[in-house]
């Protein structure tokens, strides 16, 4: 099945039954299965709206009325959406974007790139906030991952981001869907908007004039993303045990650093791989734990290095951390990355 | 003693900050009022601007959600869709709803989204100034058409709800104004009108509504009343612009 389906049955089988999105290249077959599974439903809307401005908003709307609700887009089309992601971080609204990034700046291309981990992994618009954004590297986990999302969403009441690539969203993988989940079923929602039947009116609302009151809104969504951060971090480690490298890398970037990981296991090379799979919350810990063992660390992306930041800010100045990218939708091959990977080892004389 | 006048059910005992001689209260104790009269306050969503009326919900007694500037019919399209039996209202100033938010308006109307937009036509931004609106009359003084707005250099009085009413999609679309006891009651009725063509299911349904901003106008009150009916009527005539459930009226 390929990504961008998996996607939209993942969604559809944790319950999601409104699907608002505008076509953007290369996620089209997500909006198109959406469109065709919700028309088969009951319970079920699909808006192709006029804008992803639009798409975004019919997601507040659709999430204030407590119903489990998605959208997804690529790069520039993301950006369009970052102003009503504010607001859903800001009004405490659960949603699931979803982007399958592309290259960029500007409109950049629709080969796969992932120069979006900045925008997704600070919040992306105005304001101090923070999405969950999880990063799948296979079909699988793209099925898997998008109905934790919804999950995630409901739980901390906050927009959840997958972080794939056109890549993810193009390949076609089998996959085994977990079970359909009945929105009937789900925990209701004691603070949406439903109609002020036998109760006082209902407001969701995020103008606060009040500085000393905005603050404290502020601190009340840090001390859930504190939460968050203690009890939500995904990582998966491969071959770390005997490491004396470590190669760090997410989504297809950590696919294919796998790959290279191996080559140079048969070199009789001692390197491992980590791969966030939160990369917010960033496996931070985790990260400095293995710092204690591993002293030579090797970031690889498709970018110009974002998620290195984050590995620099976990390992501080003790860590030897080298950085390789391809940015503007270029795929490197593992021979390309495990040619890398060994000269950094040799050079250091592991 | 019988009561013959009270608050109503739906609004708030808070007293509205608005600017003195605002047709923003009118309009809320409008709103209240036929809610309440059409009995429909516990199945009410309604949809706040950002603008003066963004405070809204404190004054109404109902279910209220907060839009980004601009987005009200789209926000309220996902209310409305994810809660068909509701009765889902925005309720937007003229550069909310006819500038930055013109793209949701025109194609929230086009997919006759069950919903009832309110409209409220006071020529100018308010809650930022006074700035030029997408209303501004020609020749309007404002904080950023100093001099008057000249239409090729500033664009011109934009209708929107003639155009709105060129979509197959809306039902209903009438202007009124709340510048005279009569004008107020044509006023209640419209938008009970609007309700009503909503909870029919006949489609999207507008009420644009001219309202006095007499701080920004720089005049009284009365002078701002005056006003609308010498010049911003002249411009946008009052009265039903399309109503679907009278056969050959309207385009």
């Amino acid at each position: 099945m390929r990504g961008n389906h998996v996607v939209a049955e993942a969604a559809i089988r944790a319950g999601c039954r409104f699907y608002f999105g505008y076509p953007i290249t290369p996620q089209n077959e997500t909006p198109e299965y959406m469109a065709a599974a919700l028309s088969k439903l009951k319970d079920g809307v699909f808006i192709q709206a006029e804008s992803e401005l639009a798409a975004i908003n019919m997601v507040i709307g659709g999430s204030m009325a407590g119903v489990r609700v998605m959208t997804s887009s690529s790069s520039p089309g993301i950006s369009l959406k970052q102003e009503g992601i504010s607001y859903l971080a800001a009004l405490e609204l659960p949603a699931v974007i979803v982007n399958m990034c592309r290259g960029g700046p500007g409109l950049g291309n629709i080969a796969p790139a992932q120069s979006d981990y900045f925008q997704a992994t600070r919040g992306g618009g105005h304001g101090d906030y923070r999405n969950i954004v999880l990063a799948p590297s296979s079909c699988q986990e793209l099925a898997e991952l998008t109905m934790e999302a919804f999950d995630l969403a409901d739980i901390y009441r906050i927009p959840v981001i997958i972080l794939a690539d056109g890549m993810l969203g193009q390949m076609m993988e089998p996959v085994e869907f977990p079970d359909h989940k009945n929105p009937k079923k789900l925990s209701p929602k004691d603070w949406a908007l439903t109609g002020a039947k036998g109760r006082p009116g209902r407001v969701i609302r995020s103008l606060i004039l009040d500085p000393v009151l905005e603050e404290e809104h502020n601190w009340k969504l840090m001390r859930k993303y504190e939460r968050i951060q203690k009890k939500e971090v995904r990582y998966e480690t491969f071959l770390l045990g005997d490491a004396k490298m470590a190669v760090v890398a997410f989504g297809t970037a950590a696919r294919i650093a796998k790959g290279a990981v191996q080559k140079v296991r048969e070199q009789g090379l001692k390197v491992g791989l980590l791969r966030p799979i939160s990369l917010w919350p960033f496996p931070e810990k985790v990260l400095v734990e293995l710092g204690k063992r591993v002293k030579l660390f090797f970031v690889f992306e498709m970018n110009m290095g974002q998620m290195v930041e984050d590995v620099r800010i976990a390992l501080g100045r003790d860590g030897d951390i080298h950085f390789y990218g391809r940015p503007g939708g270029v795929v490197p091959t593992p021979l390309e990355i495990s040619r890398i990977i060994s000269s950094h080892y040799l050079r250091k004389r592991l | 003693m019988k009561k013959v006048f009270s608050r109503p059910r739906s609004l708030r005992k808070v007293p509205f900050h608005y600017c003195p001689g605002c047709g923003h209260s009118i309009i809320h104790r409008l709103v209240a009022e036929v809610i309440d009269e059409m009995g429909l306050r516990e199945i009410t969503i309604g949809v706040p601007p950002a603008g003066c009326a963004v405070l809204a919900y404190f004054y109404f007694d109902f279910d209220m959600g907060e839009s980004p500037h601009g987005r009200g019919t789209a926000l309220a399209t996902g209310l409305k869709r994810a809660l068909p039996d509701r009765l889902v209202f925005t309720y937007q100033g003229d550069g909310d709803i006819a500038a930055i938010g013109t793209a949701e308006t025109i194609h929230t109307a086009n997919r006759g989204e069950n919903i009832t937009a309110l409209f409220i036509n006071n020529a100018c931004y308010g809650m930022t100034g006074g700035q030029m609106a997408p209303t501004t009359l020609l020749g309007q003084n404002t904080t950023t058409s100093p001099g008057g707005r000249e239409g090729l250099r500033d664009g011109y009085p934009i209708r929107l709800s003639e155009m709105l009413a060129l979509t197959d999609g809306s039902a209903y679309i009438e202007r009124t104004a709340v510048n005279s006891p009569v004008n107020i009651r044509k006023t209640k009725k419209a938008i009970a009108k609007g309700f009503k063509v909503q909870m029919d299911g006949l489609g999207f349904s507008l009420i644009e509504i001219v309202s006095p901003c007499p701080t920004n106008w720089r005049m009284s009150s009365h002078e701002a009343c005056q006003w609308i009916e010498k010049e911003i009527i002249q411009y946008y005539p009052l009265g039903v612009i399309k109503d679907v459930t009278k056969r050959g009226q309207g385009c």
